[in-house]
Formats: C-alpha cells, structure tokens, sequence
C-alpha cells in the first residue's frame, strides 16, 4: 500500500518502451540501409540481383523503402514522441500495456514486411506497398499509439501542450487518415487485393497519400523532435515560440495540397497539376520558417557547435532539410518538372531528406536519448560520434551530388532532338553514362551505412552496466545532458 | 446575380487569408507573450521526475 502511495505521490515515467524503440531505431537503420546499399550495388552491377525473383531490385526496393521510412523512421518517431509527450506534460503514458502493444505490433508489422515484400506479395502502391493483412495490423497499432498519445496528453500536468506536441499529434491523426483511405482495397485472397479506387483517381489518392507521407511522416513527427531536442541540447528554449505557431498551422494547411506534383503531364486534370505546383511552391514559406527557428535557437551558443557533436548532426540536419524544401518546391514547378522527373535527379532529392534530414536529425536525438535512457551522463565515446557526423554527411553529400548529375544528364539525353525529329540517344545510352554516377552514390550509401555501424558500437558501450565512458577529446566539454 | 465556382474559390482564398493575418495577430499579441515564454521553457521543467525514474529503475535493476 506504501508502495502504491509513493508511485502516485513520486511518478516516474515510462522509459522503457521509449529505450525498445531507440534501440530498434539502431537496429532497423542498419537494416534498411543495409538493403539501400545492395540495391544501388545493383544498379552498379545488375549480376547482383543473383538472378533469383527474392533479390531482384523490384522486390528488395520497397524492401529498402519500408524498412528505413516505417522501421527506423517509425522506431525513432515513437521512441521521441513517448519521451516529448511525457517529459513535457510531466505525466507517465496513459498505459504501459498499450504502450507495450503498439511496439510488440510494431515489429510484427516490420517482421511481416520483411517477410512478404522479398516474396513479391504487394499492392504495388509506392509506400503503401503492404497487402491488406498487414495494413489492418497497421491501422490497429496507429489507433493504439493515438490513443496512447492523446490520453497522455489529456491527462497532463501542466496547462500548456508543448509546440513538439503539436507537430507529433498532427502526424499521428494525419497519417491514420491517409493510411486507411489509401489502403481501402478490395482482397482476392489472403495475399492479394485490389485498390478501392480506379484510373486517374487511384493515382491522385495515391500520390495525395505517397506526398503527405513525406509531409506529415517524414516532416511533421521529425519537427516535433526538432523542437524539443534542439532546445534541449542547446540548453535554450525555442528561438520564437510565436513562429512555431504560425509555422505548425501553415504547414498542416499547406501540405496536404502538394500531392500532385507527383502526376505532372499525366491523366490528370491540368487544374489539379497547377494547384499542386502553387501549393508546393507556398510550401517554402513554412518550411524556412521552421528551419529558420530552428537554427536561431542556437543564436548565442554557436560555439557548442565546436564541441557538441550532436547538435553538429542537428543543425546539419536543418540545414539539408532547408536544402530539400527549396529544392521540392523548384522541382514541383511544370517546366522544371519536364526536366527532372523520372531520371535519378528524384532519387537524390528524395535522399537529401532521407539522409541528411529525417535519418541525422533521428540520430542526433538518439544520441541525445541514449545516456539519459540508460542512466549514464553522456555517450560511451564522444569521438565516434564526430567520426559519424562526418561518415553521415560526407555520404549524403556524395549521394546528392552524383544524383544531380546523374539526373541533369538523364534528363538531357532524353529530351535531345536531331534535326529531323528523331531521338539523339536510345534509353540505354543514358543508362551507360549514369553509370560513374551509380558508383559514387554506392559509395556514399556505403560510408552513411558505415557510419551507423560506428553508432552501433557506441550504443552498444553505453548501454552496457559497469563500462565507464571514454576521455572526451581535448578541448572538448560535456557531449551530452541529461 | 448568379454565384458560380469561381465566387468559390475567391471567397475561400480570401478566409484563408484572414485566417492567417488573424493567427499572426493571436501570436504576436503581448497578452500571450507571458504564457508562451512559460510554455517555451517546458522542456527545461521536468528534471527531477526524469531523474526520479532513472534512480528507480536502477533501484530495482
């Protein structure tokens, strides 16, 4: 009885399943990046899909692309989202159970992928490629985290909700939305289904759902770890709280509107083309606007950007994320579009998100988790941290570059004419002079995925009991605070 | 006078228009200034709970 009083009088927080998720978040990085590498292996050297229908590229890509967006990104988005929720309405999550459920159903959602998608069992929608069992386990576990999220909000104790609050519980209910509306299907067999929608509307819902996945998944949620880790690791608050109330309600307005620039010069209405390019274009505004404040937090503690690794891989991670949303709203304009679409130009736009944005800003606040989750006051090594910044962003920035290339040229070749209106080049000679481009891309991967391997190692000390941490660098003050 | 969609499609720009100004002003008004600096520093006001359940995980291991 004493004990129940102590636990209502003194709470404590639910850590453990935010250290499962941080965990996994290491886990399935290396995993999917891993595939990532393989697969841009084999656009180097096709003889790597082994000639075997489980390897090939079309079913180990939307392996990849599950596995680093859903799997990592999804194990660090509600390892962050558990621990923001609680330590910022300072109250425990509403259940343990529900908690514990929505990470067990997690992983089977994962586990089931991974077994499926090698086996060629798909929907074929890019992002949503998962067949209708699984989607229904998905749609469960997303209710469980709602609700999980919410009721914790509810039962706060303090009378604000935190701005990083604001921008998780906006990808939460965004993306239960977009997941069951797109997924809506009519099942053949227990493998096998078709989309509800037909023709140019499948398409639009499609890309309405792939766009917003990228708006509310891979930038809301990621957002909202910006706003409470970087204050946190700039020991500062926010630069403007007033900003991140305007940029939270611009950006969930303008967002969900972008989606067609995905179908430019397709079956759909032209209307519906422009409105997607000017709402991709207004979409600028907030992004800078989060990025901006963001980066002021740090006004006035520039020089722990000399010693403090972790906020190096936050502000970087700002920084490309700048990069990528003055570059989506360039590429979503028609004539811009004309050039760049379908050729490699995408891939790498796509990764200077992926990598330097969602997977650094994820990493610094792991390791920021990390220490505090584990009882420890800092990473085992703050040195292998540096050596990961610099793997991270010397691969992203080896993978964008060669994308670019790779892209412009691709989208010349295509679209040279000779004087009597035949094409310049056949498709494979474009394809023969990506090749040097696919090697420094391989190249890139393969250092960023090196790098997560080093983090590997050094989540793995710290976590261990009775392992001190290593001297700091000289020069060097405290890596990380609790 | 007939309305047709393009009424529409004015009239809806116009209201986010508003909207926006409006949230701006909300923001930006110096009564909330108090409450949102409080709200800013939450992030800083929790340590003795975080470390509270550090210890009592270490407690029973």
């Amino acid at each position: 009885m004493s004990e129940l009083n102590a636990a209502l009088e003194h709470p404590t927080y639910n850590y453990k399943v935010v250290r499962q998720f941080a965990i996994m978040t290491v886990v399935w990085g290396i995993v999917g990046m891993l595939v990532g590498v393989l697969i841009a292996a084999q656009l180097a050297w096709p003889a790597l899909n082994f000639d075997l229908p489980w390897t090939s590229f079309g079913r180990m890509r939307p392996l990849h692309t599950n596995a680093v967006i859903f799997a990592f990104g999804g194990s660090a988005l509600f390892a962050t989202s558990y621990y923001v929720v609680q330590r910022t309405t300072q109250a425990r999550l509403i259940s343990d159970k529900l908690a514990a459920f929505t990470f067990w159903g997690w992983q089977a959602v994962i586990v089931a992928a991974a077994v499926t998608l090698p086996l060629g069992m798909t929907s074929s929608k890019e992002y949503a490629e998962l067949e209708w069992p699984i989607d229904i386990l998905i749609a469960v576990v997303w209710v469980s985290y709602a609700i999980v999220f919410f009721g914790t909000i509810v039962k706060r104790k303090v009378s604000h909700i935190y701005v990083a609050n604001w921008f998780f519980g906006g990808f939460i209910v965004t993306v239960a939305v977009l997941h069951i509306i797109n997924s809506a299907a009519m099942p053949v067999d227990a493998t096998k289904s078709y989309s509800a929608y037909a023709g140019t509307v499948d398409a639009m819902v499609q890309w309405w759902y792939g766009h917003n996945a990228v708006g509310f998944f891979l930038t809301a949620g990621f957002l909202g770890m910006m706003y409470y880790f970087v204050p946190k690791q700039a020991e500062r608050p926010v630069y403007s709280y007033r900003l991140s109330i305007v940029h939270f309600w611009a950006l969930v307005a303008v967002y969900i509107w972008a989606g067609p620039h995905h179908l430019h010069y397709t079956a759909l209405p032209d209307w519906a083309q422009s409105l997607g390019m000017v709402m991709s274009i207004i979409l600028l505004a907030p992004s800078w606007g989060g990025m901006i404040n963001g980066m002021m937090t740090l006004s006035g503690a520039w020089h722990k950007l000399r010693t403090d690794p972790i906020l190096r891989f936050m502000v970087v991670s700002l920084s490309f994320y700048g990069m990528s949303t003055f570059e989506g709203p360039m590429m979503s304009i028609k004539t811009v579009n004309a050039l760049s679409h379908y050729t490699d130009w995408t891939i790498g736009h796509v990764h200077s998100g992926a990598l330097g944005w969602v997977a650094m800003i994820s990493i610094g606040c792991i390791y920021h988790l990390i220490p505090v989750l584990f009882g420890k006051n800092r990473m085992y090594s703050v040195e292998l941290i540096n050596v990961h910044f610099w793997m991270s962003t010397i691969g992203t920035v080896m993978y964008i570059a060669s994308m670019w290339v790779n892209g412009i040229l691709q989208g010349l070749m295509w679209r040279a004419y000779n004087e009597d209106g035949t094409l310049t080049y056949t498709f494979v000679e474009s394809v023969v002079a990506s090749h040097p481009g696919y090697l420094v891309r391989l190249a890139g991967g393969a250092i960023f995925f090196g790098g997560m391997l080093v983090m590997a190692y050094n989540v793995y000390m710290t976590t261990r009991k009775g392992v001190a941490e290593q001297a700091l660098p000289a020069g060097s003050a405290q890596g990380s605070h609790a | 006078m007939t309305m047709d969609i393009n009424d529409l499609r004015g009239i809806s720009t116009a209201l986010l228009l508003i909207a926006f100004i409006g949230l701006c002003i909300w923001a930006w008004s110096s009564k909330r200034k108090q409450s949102f600096d409080e709200a800013a520093n939450l992030p800083f006001a929790d340590e003795e709970l975080s470390q509270r359940t550090t210890q009592e995980e270490a407690r029973n291991g």
